[in-house]
């Protein structure tokens, strides 16, 4: 029980945190400071969205930043063609991302272990390179969103705190959510798919329908992430797409803790503030970053979480 | 008669140039304990596959209650009343035991589609969960983690699973294989317990069980039923001296 | 005509490339049942070691078979100090750990021959045209990749039809637990395999590099082509790879060759211009959607268990 504790405190001290953020950022002037957090709490709700299908569900997808690249456009293109309320944007963005992980879902889901995550990978880069050929909406080079969503006045996203924590919030609605979902009689069945899919069959659970139902709720999640971030860098270009994006993605969630609730969002800081951080000592930072990851694979099972339950315990 | 509970009507099912099933044909009354014995090999396992629905036959028909379930998928038989265990324990192995019933009762009562609710907080499914483990003795070991219960307790779960979807039917692959004498004891007896309240097929190595057991037994060589009787007759049976009973060790090296 | 030649030909010398790339990922795949990521910076190795050692010893012949030997070792030195510890380890773990020393590669590249891409200049007896049929000429380093990936293709299958190594290599691809029960050194086995997967990179690096330019990150678009191969043909097929391999080669280059103008047709000029690389290089990831939809184990799957 001491291990739960453990984690459970070193949780609570990073959420305590993230909160806290803006007050440090506004009192110590550091502004960077704040801009760099919300990119990551941002992150962490798409690695989040990804641990609910990778995590408790088994389905490895190698194609979530896809959803990313979806949710921005959905903002980036209405925004060009004169939508600029967030009332608009923000439901067509979850609306694409969860077509469109309907679509690939009842596809991917045919397949089973490497070849669900190669289908997955495919379908991202499709996705990437659709959005490379969009002449209209700057093809490769991206497309600038020159105006934030507008909520009519009831919170600016311009504003770098009410932006910042509007994301906050999404990230722990999100978390909220899947919270619920894990313990519900679907979560269970999903899981008990992730568990053992031959045994669910026999006790009468289709398996397919349950799994796609997750799928698309996981990509549904990722899509809002994406409308935040094309705020949050006032662009969008196929470039958030790219597989390395869905690589990193992983990598958060596997950093922080598969299956557990707050282990993305821990992998999501980690991973971006040693980014941040290496970057800052040497221009050369993935060279000590790259093999920190083979490490942590090697050594450090379960994750950021695994290690502090065991931390815990011993 | 009245129509039996399960049909089997002239199954095949080949493997390359293997045929498993050959032409089997199998009735199993309401109420029966239909025993399926036969040698390594025989195709018994190929059999149960067809009959949950994890494998295809060729050809011929399986019907439930009257009802053609040859080609359904294995979780609507389920839900029409046929329920398994596996020969090899296929459990959730990172779930309680109370998790692993409790899902199987959650299967045929009501919708899964549920996503805020704590199903575990679901009075009627764990009360249903608790009276499966109760059935089988386990509910002292109620939540603890499959993974840590011991061999026989993992058989007993097994039943346990089967048991909490209500079946009308239980398709038994092998419960006793792996099971200590004081194990196999215990586990006969709860059949002998169970068989009162449902029909079971049961496919097992282990003789003395099956014969004290079975109220009718189909004895499969090569994937072909060689004869099907009551266990009196199945004993007296030349055909099955001769390619069964009669090279015991067989058996007995299985178990 | 002549360009309808030219590119069935570019078709098959980028096939034939990927093929290299491929077989070797698909064979660390099959045996080890190991995900490398990694696979594509032994491609990007083996070009920028053929740029230096050709640049230093003034010999295009002598750098790249030094730079052949160069991503061997490397390979086997990979596999000895870090992957050999992955085996039997969740694809996922797979996944991170060698994305993790995609970054790595990347970034020594980066440190070693600077930011800015190499060039492999090629002798003059390999730059000129060689007339094929009558009145076709191509070039003769991409008709000289044509004949040495086919050879290797060739000693391949050889090497794993007819040898003991190679009979080893089959069973291991079709049944992991097999070789472990003829009582062989598994491990050495598995070096070796790694060692050549490397080698056949590095091979498709080098061959690759005087045609385009060598640079950071070449290696991670063609190695996600070689997984879309593995995948298509099925995973630790050989002979599927092979032919993945060349179809996917074909459809990409053709694609987009012929694309463009095909899209001119029913769009303007900068729309198909924009529109038509985008979905010529979908194609390919469109052809792997459909294959596996229809056939989720791809199109000649090796024996699984």
């Amino acid at each position: 029980m001491k291990g739960l504790s453990v984690s459970k405190a070193v949780t609570a001290l990073m959420l305590a945190g993230l909160v806290l953020l803006p007050l440090y950022s506004s009192l110590s002037g550091n502004i960077f400071i704040l801009t760099l957090f919300t990119r990551i709490v941002i992150l962490a709700l798409a690695a989040a969205s990804l641990n609910l299908i990778m995590g408790y569900g088994g389905m490895m997808s190698f194609g979530h930043a896809a959803y990313l690249g979806i949710g921005g456009y959905a903002v980036g293109i209405l925004a060009q063609e004169g939508i600029g309320s967030g009332f608009v944007q923000f439901p067509v963005a979850l609306a694409a991302s969860a077509l469109f992980a309907l679509v690939i879902g009842a596809l991917s889901l045919r397949t089973r272990g490497v070849y669900f995550i190669m289908i997955t990978l495919a379908f991202a880069q499709m996705a990437y390179y659709v959005a490379s050929g969009l002449a209209r909406y700057g093809g490769d080079d991206g497309l600038t969103v020159y105006k934030r969503s507008d909520f009519s006045g009831l919170i600016d996203l311009s504003d770098r705190v009410q932006f910042y924590y509007l994301c906050l919030a999404c990230l722990l609605g999100v978390i909220f959510l899947i919270w619920r979902i894990v313990n519900s009689r679907f979560g269970l069945v999903v899981q008990g798919l992730r568990s053992n899919e031959q045994r669910m069959q026999a006790i009468g659970f289709p398996a397919k329908r349950y799994q796609l139902v997750c799928f698309v709720i996981s990509g549904t999640m990722c899509g809002l992430a994406g409308a935040l971030l094309a705020n949050n860098t006032d662009f969008v270009s196929p470039a958030v797409m790219y597989w390395t994006r869905s690589g990193d993605l992983m990598v958060m969630v596997i950093l922080g803790g598969m299956g557990t609730l707050f282990g993305p969002v821990m992998g999501a800081v980690v991973y971006l503030l040693l980014e941040e951080f290496l970057s800052q000592i040497t221009e050369y930072w993935a060279l000590i970053m790259g093999p920190l990851l083979l490490l942590i694979v090697l050594f450090g099972r379960g994750g950021i979480m695994g290690v502090l339950g065991r931390v815990g315990r011993g | 008669m009245a129509e039996p509970l399960l049909r089997v009507e002239k199954l095949v099912r080949r493997f390359g140039g293997i045929t498993a099933t050959d032409n089997v044909s199998l009735d199993v009354a309401a109420g029966e304990l239909h025993a399926i014995i036969g040698p390594n090999g025989a195709g018994k396992t190929t059999l149960i596959s067809q009959l949950t629905g994890h494998l295809a036959p060729h050809a011929g028909t399986v019907s439930l209650g009257g009802r053609d379930i040859t080609y359904l998928p294995a979780y609507r038989r389920c839900a029409l009343g046929l329920a398994r265990s596996f020969q090899i324990t296929s459990l959730l192995l990172d779930f309680t035991a109370a998790d692993n019933v409790a899902l199987a009762a959650q299967a045929h009562a009501g919708t899964s589609f549920r996503f805020f609710a704590n199903a575990r907080k679901e009075k009627g499914l764990r009360d249903a969960a608790h009276a499966a483990l109760d059935r089988v003795g386990l509910s002292h070991r109620a939540d603890v983690v499959v993974s840590r219960l011991s061999h026989g307790e993992r058989r007993e779960l097994e039943l346990a699973v089967a048991l909490a979807s209500r079946p009308k039917l239980l398709l038994l692959d092998e419960p006793m294989a792996g099971l200590g004498v004081t194990e196999s004891q215990r586990m006969v007896k709860l059949l002998q317990e169970l068989r009162k309240e449902v029909s079971i097929v049961l496919v097992e190595h282990d003789m003395p069980a099956v014969f004290a057991l079975a109220d009718r037994i189909s004895v499969l060589v090569y994937g072909r039923v060689i004869a099907s009787g009551d266990p009196a007759a199945i004993r007296q049976n030349e055909d099955v001296k001769r390619a069964y009973l009669g090279d015991q060790h067989v058996v007995t090296r299985h178990g | 005509m002549l360009l309808v030649v030219e590119q069935f030909l570019n078709g098959l010398q980028f096939g034939l490339l990927l093929f290299l790339l491929a077989a070797g990922l698909t064979l660390v795949f099959g045996i080890m049942d190991l995900v490398n990521l990694a696979h594509g910076s032994l491609y990007m190795m083996g070009a920028y070691f053929a740029a230096t050692f050709a640049a230093w010893t003034g010999s295009f012949i002598l750098g790249a078979l030094m730079a052949l030997g160069a991503t061997l070792v490397l390979g086997i030195v990979l596999e000895v100090t870090a992957l050999r510890h992955l085996y039997g380890r969740d694809h996922l773990d797979h996944v991170l750990a060698t994305f993790g020393l995609i970054l790595f590669f990347n970034e020594a590249v980066r440190l070693i021959w600077g930011p800015a891409g190499l060039a492999l200049p090629l002798p003059a007896w390999l730059t000129v045209p060689v007339p094929i049929l009558p009145g076709i000429h191509y070039p003769a380093y991409r008709l000289a990749i044509i004949v040495v990936a086919l050879l290797v293709a060739l000693l391949l299958y050889l090497g794993v039809m007819r040898t003991r190594i190679g009979m080893l290599i089959r069973a291991g691809a079709s049944n992991r637990e097999m070789i472990g029960a003829l009582g062989i050194n598994i491990k050495l086995l598995y070096t070796l395999v790694f060692g050549l997967g490397a080698a056949l990179a590095g091979l498709a690096g080098l061959m690759q590099a005087p045609i385009l330019t060598v640079q950071i990150g070449m290696g991670e678009n063609i190695l996600i082509l070689a997984f879309v191969i593995i995948v298509i043909g099925g995973i630790g097929s050989i002979r599927g790879a092979f032919l993945a391999a060349i179809f996917v080669g074909m459809i990409d280059t053709l694609g987009r060759a012929f694309l463009p103008n095909l899209l001119r047709q029913v769009l303007s000029s900068t729309a198909a211009s924009t529109a038509a690389p985008a979905l010529s290089s979908m194609l390919i990831y469109l052809l792997m959607a459909i294959v596996l939809v229809v056939r989720p184990e791809g199109l000649f799957p090796a024996n699984r268990r």
